[in-house]
């Protein structure tokens, strides 16, 4: 389960995070390997979402380490300290972890394909007719061949997610990050993003999502990481972790989705 | 009818000045307010601070009163400016305070969102300035800005107070001269009219245009 160091994509040491007084994240640890699709669930409040949100610098951490491919995500080492990245150092950095929001956040200014080929000019250094290719050949892959050239408020939500999912993998992230990507949907929109995330998934991609959809988690994830108070509680295989219910906080938690209630 | 045809080229060159001095103060109070208000929305607190203080206070006094003051107070410390330039110059310091506004809030209404999103595909300061910030401030800038330039073009009126002979002085002294109250205002407010009433229409449409 656990992958060899040459192996490893993400590599969290120690991650800690407070927004003034409240410490939520509380020392991290966590290891991704190449391939590996991570689920994170737990209680909200539980730091679930922050630590997301660290991997790609959109949080600033404040104790530990985060490093994608070996690279320290938002600082760099000066003497026996370290300093906040410039800018522009981030931003390259960034474009390996790519990131999925639960509010789509698409450039309302842009139709669907230009959303998608603006970080493969700017941050991939494409040309305009190759992103454009890229472009149609990730949104056809999501289902949306028709709506190319429609504008994000043309769309449903879940298009607008598809869309979203699209402008963040076409760029090939080293782990494409999720960030409840559809709690914000209809229920019955649900299904048609989470197609297209299980056959990332299936491809290989590297992948870490903050989840509520548990069915899914289970379904698409090779390890399920429960965080509760600031720590990860459990990380093991979805089986182990939804059939076991070793833990009296994990139980709790999941007794608040019937189907995992557990048969005592 | 003879009337107008006598007084209308007198009036047209009223409403040159009128235009004149609009277009100065539109074009002076973006070339200052946008650069000004993108400090306010985006620069460190010690740039904002003066700014701030500068906006809320210019926003808080009387046009007239900049007015005055720039043309009668700033001859106390040897600023001696023509009545059309300093004229230009208090309605620019006005309007400039408008815009840093506009500006600031133009960017300020953009969702975190959309910041995040465009650093979470690697796009670094300029690109997100350019190609996700700016063009959604641009829409959210534009309505407000033209009903500002229409206020503009009405308040330039008080120019005539320095003796300017904008559209408003130049009717008030051809009412002096031929005593034909009623028409003439008529025939002013029309002028007025017919610049402002394109400019509100103008706006109207910017905001159903863009959401």
């Amino acid at each position: 389960m656990i992958a060899t160091p040459d192996e490893l994509v993400i590599r969290i040491k120690g991650l800690t995070k407070s927004f003034g007084a409240h410490q939520v994240l509380k020392g991290i640890d966590l290891d991704v390997g190449k391939g590996q699709v991570i689920a994170v669930i737990g209680p909200s409040g539980s730091g679930k979402t922050t630590l997301l949100r660290c991997i790609n610098f959109l949080e600033e951490y404040d104790g530990g380490s985060v490093r994608i491919d070996g690279v320290e995500v938002g600082y760099r080492d000066v003497g026996a300290g370290r300093r906040r990245r410039s800018d522009r150092e981030l931003a390259n950095i960034r474009v390996d972890a790519a990131m999925v929001f639960q509010q789509f956040n698409l450039f309302p200014h842009l139709t669907a394909a230009q959303n998608v080929m603006l970080g493969l000019m700017k941050s991939r250094g494409k040309s305009k007719g190759e992103a454009r290719q890229i472009a149609e050949k990730w949104l056809v892959r999501v289902g949306l061949a028709e709506k190319l050239d429609a504008l994000p408020s043309q769309l449903s939500g879940g298009q607008q997610q598809r869309v979203g999912i699209a402008r963040a993998v076409a760029i090939e992230p080293k782990v494409l990050l999720l960030d409840e990507i559809t709690s914000a949907l209809d229920p019955e929109l649900v299904g048609e993003v989470l197609e297209v995330v299980q056959e990332l998934a299936a491809e290989g991609r590297t992948m870490i999502l903050v989840t509520h959809e548990m069915a899914f988690a289970r379904e698409v994830a090779n390890r399920v990481v429960f965080t509760d108070q600031g720590l990860i509680a459990i990380d093991a295989p979805p089986k182990a972790v939804f059939d076991e219910q070793s833990n009296e906080r994990l139980r709790a938690f999941l007794s608040r989705f019937a189907a995992f209630r557990h048969a005592h | 009818m003879t009337l107008f045809l006598q007084t209308l080229p007198f009036l047209l060159d009223g409403l040159r000045i009128t235009l004149l001095v609009s277009a100065g103060v539109i074009v002076l109070s973006l070339l200052i307010g946008v650069p000004l208000g993108c400090v306010l929305a985006f620069g460190p607190l010690w740039a904002r601070f003066p700014i701030r203080i500068y906006a809320d206070f210019v926003r808080g006094v009387p046009i007239l009163v900049l007015l005055y003051f720039v043309y009668y107070g700033l001859p106390a410390i040897k600023v001696n400016l023509p009545s059309l330039t300093a004229a230009i110059v208090a309605l620019t310091a006005f309007k400039t305070a408008q815009v840093i506004e506009i500006t600031r809030g133009a960017f300020q209404s953009i969702p975190t969102g959309q910041t995040e999103a465009a650093k979470s595909i690697g796009l670094g300061l300029v690109d997100r300035f350019v190609h996700v910030l700016a063009p959604q401030a641009i829409r959210r800038f534009l309505p407000p800005f033209v009903n500002s330039v229409v206020d503009t073009v009405k308040g330039s009126s008080l120019v005539s107070l320095l003796g300017i002979v904008d559209l408003m002085l130049a009717l008030q002294q051809v009412i002096g001269r031929t005593h034909v109250a009623l028409p003439l205002y008529v025939m002013g407010a029309l002028m007025y009219f017919a610049i402002n009433y394109p400019l509100s229409t103008l706006s109207r449409r910017l905001e159903k245009s863009f959401i």
